[in-house]
């Protein structure tokens, strides 16, 4: 059974422990290719298209639409047409016989730990068990760890992986200084030094792109790569009415119209990502911090931290995704990039490719790094 | 007696000060210049006084609903009660609050009070404050004869006693409550009372002011040093009526008039004073004199002083709300 | 995120705030418990074990245990507030008002004005409210339109352990008086509760729902009933918003106004007696405001004008019901189109 291939629930995110199957998109019989998105899936926090971690013929449907299983439960099976029917079955059967159901769904996964830097107490979620150099996942404005569920087990399969929450955000220490990209990427160093990274595949979303830029150019050496996902720093503008509507609305229907801007396919939000943004702006300083940031970062509306006429002292490889449809940093603004540097613009994407097309950002990650 | 020549100016000084208030106060109700009901202490300055000179700021009063006095003995600005109980803008309390709640918390005048029996719970938050921060602060609790017989007054002993706060419960005991003598309407006595809670109580003549010095003294002295709660039952009278108004016809004939003769407090102190040349008449005179002279400014200010804008109406309400 | 009960989420909540600020005390009666008495110590933690654990981390002297006396310990909590401390005192069951109103309505509630904005009197009370535990008539009540009334009191009724935890600890925070209201059969429902501190503001109404159809305003308890019937009507394709205004006073008038004007059908739940309660307020004030975006009358759904019946059989029926809230919204969604 060597060319049997599983495809399992997969785990977004910390809190979940099951999800539901919505619809299949592909039917027993078609050829599945890696990364194409195979089935939706709906957990308590987020709807989205699950995208096929292995290639071959569909085989085998095991989980039926609407029904809920648990993180881990096999779901389907991708098997080469020299494997027999009676082969597969016998993989299904041996896999739901083997299978813990019990501890599966209490399984709550691995747990967030703190360091205690200079600058305060940074969160992260650390992932995989790699030889090689860390990648260090930095999320965006108003985002957390939590923002790469789509992606931080997938790189953890080859490395060992930090998904950080940045000052003011998640469970980290919520003082922002002066609310600056540099502060931020003082942060990331005092990071790095606490739990004894030397250099790492940076890799960040937005206001974290532009932060772990900076980490670059602030600690030379310390930058085994960069990868940034429609990072801040690459021109002055910026939809200020997104960053001001994240902070201000509160009632769900206005603070979901303003968190649709940030993806292309506006299904993508869902109440409870609405509501949890809510719960992190009660969190005790997490209002003030965004406050801070945008009164730093983003003073007068526009972008302070910019890193167009620094490109040439990166002393990495970088390379820049970006979406298309990004509503809240313009992609015109990728095309400022220095001659060298990588650029994967993707359609039908907002400004969050890592959720949006995670599969494509994975692969794109994976192969720049390896 | 430890009492430093100094300290018996202070003293008399403010009993002239409440004395003259009141009798302001009482003219100018007459006049028809002061709004709403006024209660009056004149007669009872000796009680005040002698309690409230054993008390710094660190010290906590609650008052009654006849509350002058105590607030004058307790450090409030005279010119900002008078301004307040006009009903004006720049009033201790900015108009809001009357002759019923002046208060002045930086004072430790915790708020004179139009409930019977509200403020010895009160106290004993005070008391509690300052044990828990460990001040050194002491609570005086002031209620009436009225009050001595409220719910309030009984579970506050309770509280004090079972908490060992460092509180004095002090019943001024004025004859009336309104128009009710004490002696009929107190069932037992106010030392009983107190014994029964397991509480020292010294009954103290409160037309003398060093008798009831004195009694404060040891009461004030037993609460600082952690010893508990303890309670004065002061004997005294009221030459007014309840209220301004009140025209007192529950009182036998020629009563108020026999007690200014033979029991006015500040009579008794000069009296005292002069006859163990502590003091001499002359200083006393220029006191009294001062204190007439400071009073009528007081009045002179609240008659021509402004009233509270519309825009207060609404302010003070809470610390924080958006109406 | 972790799942605490609505009990857990309140202890967390004192416990967090008395960690950081010391100015913060509790009082109550047997809120540890056991005081004097020769068995255990901290024996109760409150008569639903809400403070339990306290008075061993905190200790008796921010633990008071309070003589069967709440006139004098809720006075005395509003006279510690008044001179610096931050005490929350506990007031066993609402219903026990009758025995204190003094010391919260004139006394607390009125420093402030009536001492010209000089005074402070950061207290918070918290008592037991609500029908459905057969503690009949004296035990039952929803007496927080009483409390609304008054000028100067802050009233806050957490609908779930989430927001009783930001509410409390906003609460305690804030410097005027609180009266905060749990739902006694709510102590053990469980809900998502972050372990760090945070706060909910006052006067900011939860939208738990976003329809088109109708509008449920709802208090305390009767807000898990509302989104209950809410999610059974979206079955049947009729969609609703429901309002928990969190706070009584200060209200969210805007948040209510707008959503009432959005659906123009209005159904406001207070498991309340019927006359002079929130339903009626909240019902004028929409009256007033927005009469001319209402597609159908408003719908009041409420306890009943009797006390609360101490018999199962009869109890039941006193409570509102999710069947109710749910005709009712069905009532209206037929008329005014």
């Amino acid at each position: 059974m060597r060319d049997i291939r599983p495809i399992v629930m997969p785990k977004w995110g910390l809190a979940m422990t099951e999800g539901t199957v919505l619809e299949w998109q592909a039917s027993v019989g078609d050829d599945v290719s890696e990364g194409q998105e195979i089935l939706d899936i709906e957990t308590s926090k987020i709807v989205n298209s699950h995208e096929s971690p292995v290639a071959g013929p569909f085989r085998r449907i095991v989980v039926e639409q609407g029904e809920t299983v648990p993180v881990g439960a096999l779901l389907g099976v991708c098997a080469p047409d020299s494997v027999s029917d009676e082969e597969v079955e016998a993989y299904v059967s041996e896999f739901l016989d083997n299978f813990d159901w019990e501890a599966a769904s209490e399984d709550s996964g691995p747990e967030p730990e703190f360091a205690d830097t200079s600058l305060g107490r940074l969160r992260y979620l650390r992932q995989g068990d790699g030889d090689g150099e860390p990648v260090i996942l930095v999320h965006g404005f108003g985002g957390d760890c939590m923002g790469w569920m789509f992606n931080q087990s997938a790189l953890a399969e080859e490395f060992t992986t930090y998904a950080i929450d940045l000052p003011g955000h998640g469970g980290s220490e919520k003082n922002v200084g002066d609310g600056t990209v540099s502060f931020l990427a003082e942060s990331l160093a005092a990071f790095t030094e606490a739990v004894g990274i030397d250099r790492a595949h940076l890799v960040g979303h937005s206001l974290g792109g532009a932060a772990v830029a900076a980490l670059a150019l602030l600690r030379p050496g310390i930058a085994a790569s960069l990868t940034l996902i429609a990072p801040a720093g690459f021109g002055e503008e910026i939809n200020i009415e997104f960053i001001d509507g994240f902070i201000k609305q509160k009632r769900m229907r206005k603070l979901r119209s303003v968190l649709e801007t940030l993806v292309a396919d506006p299904a993508l939000i869902t109440d409870d990502m609405v509501e949890d943004v809510n719960k992190f702006k009660r969190l005790e300083g997490a209002s003030e911090a965004l406050e801070a940031l945008r009164n730093g970062a983003f003073a007068d509306g526009v972008q302070q931290y910019l890193l167009n006429r620094k490109l040439g002292e990166f002393d990495a490889p970088m390379q820049i995704i970006w979406g298309r449809s990004d509503r809240i940093l313009p992609v015109a603004h990728g095309e400022s990039l220095a001659e060298g540097a990588k650029a994967i613009i993707l359609d039908e994407v907002g400004h969050m490719p890592h959720m949006e097309k995670s599969g494509e950002v994975n692969e794109a990650i994976l192969s720049f790094i390896r | 007696m430890q009492l430093s020549r100094d300290e018996l100016r202070t003293a008399f000084k403010r009993m002239c000060l409440i004395r003259q208030f009141e009798d302001a106060v009482h003219d100018e109700f007459s006049a028809g210049n002061i709004p709403g009901f006024v209660h009056l202490y004149a007669g009872e300055e000796a009680s005040a006084v002698g309690i409230c000179s054993h008390l710094d700021d660190r010290d906590a009063i609650a008052s009654t609903h006849r509350g002058h006095g105590h607030c004058i003995a307790k450090g409030c600005d005279p010119k900002g009660m008078m301004l307040e109980i006009f009903g004006k803008k720049d009033g201790l309390c900015g108009g809001k609050g009357g002759s019923m709640h002046i208060a002045d918390l930086s004072k430790g005048m915790m708020g004179a009070n139009g409930i019977v029996g509200g403020g010895p719970p009160l106290i004993c938050g005070a008391a509690l404050t300052a044990k828990y921060r460990d001040t050194g602060g002491v609570a005086v609790a002031f209620v009436g004869d009225g009050a001595s017989n409220q719910g309030t007054t009984f579970e506050s002993y309770n509280l004090a006693k079972v908490w060992d706060l460092p509180v004095v419960f002090v019943v001024e005991d004025n004859r009336y409550a309104e128009s009710t003598a004490s002696d009929w309407s107190v069932g037992g006595s106010q030392v009983g009372r107190a014994n029964g809670f397991g509480m020292p109580g010294v009954e103290v003549d409160g037309h003398d002011f060093f008798a009831v010095w004195d009694a404060a003294r040891q009461a004030v002295e037993r609460a600082r040093d952690g010893s508990g709660p303890s309670l004065l039952h002061v004997k005294l009278y009221r030459y007014y009526g309840h209220f301004e108004g009140d025209a007192s016809t529950y009182k036998a004939p020629g009563e108020v008039e026999q007690v200014k003769q033979r029991l006015d407090a500040l009579d008794m102190f000069k009296q005292r004073v002069v006859e163990t040349s502590l003091l001499d008449s002359e200083e006393l005179k220029s006191i009294e004199q001062e204190a007439e002279k400071f009073i009528a400014d007081c009045v002179a200010a609240a008659s021509t002083a402004d009233a509270p804008a519309r825009d207060d109406l609404m302010t003070d309400v809470y610390v924080d709300y958006k109406f | 995120m972790p799942t605490k009960s609505f009990r857990e989420a309140i202890n967390e909540g004192l416990r967090q705030e008395m960690e950081r600020d010391d100015s913060v005390i509790i009082m109550g009666e047997d809120i540890a418990g056991g005081m004097g008495s020769p068995g255990e110590d901290d024996a109760w933690g409150g008569p639903m074990g809400v403070t339990k654990g306290l008075m061993p981390q905190f200790g008796r002297e921010r633990v008071l245990d309070t003589p069967i006396s709440e006139s004098a310990f809720i006075g005395c909590a509003a006279g510690a507030a008044v001179t610096g401390l931050r005490p929350v005192a506990e007031l066993m069951f609402v219903d026990f008002m009758g025995v204190c109103f003094d010391q919260i309505f004139n006394q607390a509630a009125k420093f402030r004005y009536m001492f010209g904005g000089k005074a402070t009197t950061p207290l918070v009370i918290r008592t037991m409210y609500g029908a459905g535990f057969r503690a009949a008539s004296q035990h039952s009540q929803c007496l927080y339109p009483l409390f609304t009334h008054i000028p100067g009191l802050k009233v806050a009724i957490p609908s779930n352990p989430y927001e009783a935890k930001g509410l409390l600890i906003q609460a305690i925070r804030d410097d005027d008086p609180v009266v905060f209201f749990e739902h006694k059969v709510m102590y053990d429902d469980e809900a998502d509760v972050p372990d760090e501190i945070y706060t909910i503001p006052f006067g900011e109404a939860n939208v738990s729902r976003e329809g088109d159809d109708a509008t449920v305003i709802a208090f305390g308890r009767m807000v898990n009933l509302a989104n209950e019937a809410a999610d059974r009507l979206k079955e049947s394709g009729i969609t609703v918003t429901v309002v928990d205004p969190r706070t009584t006073s200060p209200l969210d008038k805007e948040t209510i106004l707008e959503t009432a004007s959005e659906t123009g059908r209005v159904v406001v739940v207070d498991e309340a007696h019927p006359r002079c309660n929130l339903a009626t307020d909240i019902s004028a004030l929409i009256c007033e405001n927005c009469f001319d975006d209402l597609k159908a009358p408003i719908k009041q759904i409420c306890g009943h004008h009797a006390p609360v019946p101490f018999s199962p059989a009869l109890e039941d029926l006193y409570i509102p019901k999710v069947e109710s809230i749910e005709a009712a919204v069905r009532e209206l969604v037929g008329k005014g189109h």
